[in-house]
């Protein structure tokens, strides 16, 4: 990563005239478009030759970090190494260059690709069908919930409209369930950090009939096992309900613990995650959902084709064999493994909430020392500083100053020590020189921006940047 | 460090798992392979596609890429990355971001765009939600039944689960019928949140919208265009037509059609709607020290603050295609976009001649269209299609029994085209 600003924005970089494209010559005849098709102005591209292109964002990229950069310990987030050959057989053109309403019998190996990775999925989760379908976990999580809307509907079970929803829970279950028309039931924590099992059980005992069902993850949000899952799916089950399994937080669970085993009927898997596909800035992922015997009819149409982000498909599947039935087993507990470590070795300067082994991430709630004034931000800003990228911060929103570390089974040893030895001089930064915590990131190419400047006065086009100018 | 943990063995590390859920088997999985193994698998696997040269369409067209799209996007800071939360470091992504933002608002000819969304169907699906929200008490959203089936199963799929009540515009002769949605706004008046309609239609027809946004706009509702990204270099856009919301794929603007995905949707407004706007947003601001810099922004719509009561659950955008799109119209740039337009309408034109010579084909629609077309024959159009695949033809999409859907992108060849008609003159002749 370069630590200098490239500032530039492509249409700064244009010249009338300059074209970066060559294009077959017409051969066809005199076909016109007509005028009144046409539109009146036209778009304002920029107009660059492609070495200019080229250097553009191969400059651009410079001022980015990612997990080949370094480590990337953001939690919940799970972001592993991206083999290089799975990128290859992604892009090979027999698989790239098919249509997506090609004849079946043309697209035999594409085929074969997906009923693989969807056996692999129903193999390592205990559930009986998987579609691809779903573009993203959230899409997913929708996903799923409509499965299960869909099964109470066909039962004539229309009131059941509510899903309870742990207060530790990724900010997208309760939006999914939103937007799925499902209304919200929040369950405390109890302060070990679990589900709180006589305000579940209040909760069913008041709404049993509307309860349609209960999303979790599980280890859940604070890098914590839910011991009492089978106790909870019971629970739900009884009232008439389904359990739904947030597949975020499912790589410790590989080669410990199967979800549908756990008394999970729906879930959904980022594969982007979970299977090493790369996060590309945001995007394309994959969320598969799972469901159990029976629940196979009411997988909904929520994309147009079956094979869902294909290529990304493809790749999970180059994962899958390259780990191969030996070594997916020790995905969880490696990643089990370095998160306790990292966790048992800076307990002494962050503040541990929860003690008690974790699974593949935890929670500190910032700083012990609170007197320097400084900081998760500030910690999360000063690691920038050592290259490394910072940990997931305020989330959950159970504590203050959350601080949530995920190392994955990938590192080792020598990178996890490296990056103790950083977090425990920040925590010495901290209390001898704090204002230098405070101001960080130093070494970056920009520093801290002004997030009220940019919501308060919305400037998200070029065009605007220049009207604004001016 | 097990001991630094305190645990004896990996086992240990799971010790409040109840024995009876702990999975103790072996999964039922292939053994580990090699790398060489894993890439000849795929190769052997690749084999068993078939490559025929492609004039389907129906959402999905066969662009040519430049070659320094891949290679730009394999840089791995970009791949590896993740969302840019810390902007400090994220700086590559963001600026990428705010360009694509620029680029589809010109191109759309809508004053903003927000980073992007899973697909086109998704979406359309979106918007109509956001109309929807946006409206007071309107639960009704009309739909041209010239749009694409598939974004319309997409878009039913949501609205039943969301309550949204979906009605349809008839079609008349390939296009949308104006008496009918007035019908339809009359029967449904102060409930009408939107109207939807796509440009170039499902048939390729680009359709007259003069005066739909006006006849919303009466009721208090949104008028949502659905176009096919590419064609925008040169049609009238959904900002001329007047459309309050634009959204699309944007497939057709370099991405290789892939058997599916990954594509990029599209989502552009009008200035007023922004904070009803699903999904990611970058805007420019300050760094505190003076440099101009991107970050996302306008977060409080969104799930993780919000929580149920954010505009989507959307919370992550197609960053990587995104990027892939920005590259390509940074490329093609004002004029290549259009060059490569003006050549796809070319090339259907010239298609669509030569099948009608024959003598076996009459358009079905005689309506404009632009590159993209359906005849019809009195053949079976399945026994068509497969007679072309042996001939290494993809040759359309079928619509029913007696009509077929053709595309045409700057790809294909005069040859390749002459080919395909003298393919199908053939097989015309010889069918019963």
């Amino acid at each position: 990563m370069n630590n200098r600003l490239y500032g530039n924005l492509i249409f700064e970089l244009s010249k009338e005239g300059r074209k970066g494209y060559s294009l077959p010559k017409n051969r066809f005849g005199n076909y016109e478009i007509p005028a009144s098709m046409q539109r009146q102005e036209p778009a304002e591209l920029p107009e660059c030759d492609e070495m200019t292109v080229v250097r553009h964002y191969t400059n651009l990229s410079a001022n980015n970090f990612g997990v080949d950069n370094g480590f990337y310990p953001l939690g919940s987030c799970t972001m592993k190494y991206n083999p290089k050959i799975n990128e290859e057989m992604a892009a090979l053109p027999q698989f790239t260059n098919l249509h997506p309403i090609q004849p079946a019998e043309t697209t035999r190996g594409a085929q074969a690709v997906c009923t693989l990775v969807k056996k692999a999925l129903c193999e390592l989760t205990g559930l009986a069908a998987f579609t691809l379908k779903p573009f993203a976990g959230a899409h997913g999580e929708l996903t799923g919930l409509m499965v299960i809307r869909g099964y109470h509907e066909s039962r004539g079970d229309e009131t059941r409209t509510k899903v309870i929803v742990p207060d530790s829970a990724h900010g997208t279950n309760p939006a999914s369930a939103a937007v799925c028309g499902l209304e919200i039931l929040e369950v405390k924590s109890t302060k070990d950090g679990l589900v709180d099992l006589e305000d579940l059980e209040k909760l069913v005992a008041i709404e049993g009939p509307n309860i349609a069902a209960m999303m979790m993850t599980n280890p859940n949000t604070l890098g914590l096992f839910e011991r009492d899952i089978p106790r909870i799916a019971k629970m739900i089950h009884d009232c008439g309900g389904l359990m739904y399994y947030d597949g975020a937080n499912l790589n410790p669970m590989l080669g410990a613990c199967r979800p549908g085993d756990m008394g999970f009927d729906v879930m959904h898997i980022n594969l982007h995650k979970t299977f090493s596909t790369p996060h590309g800035g945001g995007g394309p992922g994959s969320g598969p959902v799972g469901v159990r015997k029976g629940l196979e009819s009411f997988l909904p149409f929520v994309s147009p084709y079956e094979s869902g982000n294909f290529a990304v498909v493809m790749r999970a599947y180059a994962y899958i064999l390259s780990l191969g039935k030996e070594n997916v087993k020790m995905v969880g507990p490696l990643a089990t493994l370095n998160a306790n470590y990292i966790k048992e070795c800076l307990k002494d300067v962050y503040e541990l909430p929860i003690d008690g082994l974790c699974k593949h991430e935890f929670v500190f709630d910032g700083l012990k020392d609170k007197s320097t004034g400084v900081t998760t931000m500030d910690v999360a800003k000063r690691l920038l500083d050592y290259g490394y990228h910072a940990p997931t911060i305020y989330f959950p929103l159970l504590f203050h100053e959350s601080l949530m570390v995920e190392p994955t089974e990938n590192e080792s040893k020598d990178t996890i020590d490296g990056f103790i030895a950083v977090m425990r001089k920040i925590a010495e930064e901290a209390k001898n020189d704090p204002d230098l915590v405070k101001s960080a990131p130093h070494n970056t190419p920009i520093g801290r921006v002004d997030d009220v400047l940019a919501a308060k006065h919305p400037i998200v086009t070029y065009k605007q940047m220049i009207h604004d100018n001016n | 460090m097990m001991e630094k943990v305190g645990v004896k063995s990996l086992d240990d590390l799971y010790a409040e798992v109840p024995n009876e859920i702990r999975f103790k088997g072996d999964y039922q999985l292939p053994e580990q392979m090699s790398e060489v193994e894993v890439r000849q698998l795929f190769e052997q696997l690749g084999s068993q596609n078939e490559q025929l040269r492609c004039f389907a369409g129906a959402g999905v067209y066969d662009h040519y890429t430049p070659a320094a799209i891949p290679n730009l996007l394999s840089r791995s800071e970009f791949l590896t990355s993740y969302t840019p939360y810390q902007a400090e470091i994220s700086q590559g992504t963001l600026h990428y971001i705010f360009e694509y933002q620029s680029m589809m608002a010109e191109l759309t000819g809508m004053d903003i765009s927000n980073a992007s969304m899973y697909d086109g169907t998704t979406a359309a699906a979106e918007a109509v939600m956001m109309a929807v929200a946006a409206g007071k008490k309107q639960d009704t959203v009309l739909i041209s039944e010239t749009i694409d089936p598939k974004t319309l199963k997409v878009i039913e799929t949501y609205a039943h689960f969301h309550g949204i009540k979906i009605e349809m515009i008839r079609q008349k002769d390939g296009t949308t019928d104006q008496t009918h949605l007035n019908d339809l706004l009359s029967q449904h008046q102060g409930k009408v949140a939107g109207i939807l309609v796509q440009q170039p239609n499902y048939y390729g027809v680009v359709e007259d919208y003069s005066d739909y946004a006006d006849t919303i706009h009466e009721q208090k509702g949104l008028f949502i265009m659905d176009c096919v990204a590419a064609d925008l270099a040169v049609l009238k856009t959904p900002g001329e037509w007047g459309a309050d919301i634009a959204v699309g794929d944007g497939q057709s603007l370099g991405i290789p059609m892939q058997w599916g995905g990954p594509y990029v949707g599209y989502m552009c407004c009008t200035e007023k709607l922004i904070r009803k706007m699903p999904g990611r947003i970058v805007g420019m601001t300050k760094d505190n020290r003076g440099q101009r810099a991107f970050v996302l922004t306008l977060q409080a719509r969104e799930q993780h603050i919000r929580r149920q009561k954010a505009t989507s659950n959307i919370c992550s955008n197609q960053s990587l295609m995104a990027l892939w799109v920005t590259v390509y119209l940074s490329l093609m740039g004002k004029e290549g976009l259009r060059d490569a337009a003006k050549l796809s309408y070319a090339g259907a034109h010239y298609l669509c001649d030569e099948l009608q010579r024959t003598g076996y084909f009459l358009l079905t629609y005689e309506q404009p269209f632009f590159n993209e077309f359906c005849i019809t024959c009195d053949k079976e159009v399945d026994i068509l299609l497969k007679a072309c695949v042996e001939e290494g033809f993809l040759a359309g999409v079928k619509i029913n029994d007696h009509t077929l859907m053709l595309a045409v992108t700057e790809q294909r060849t005069k040859e390749e085209i002459d080919e395909l008609v003298d393919t199908i003159r053939q097989i015309m002749e010889e069918m019963p």
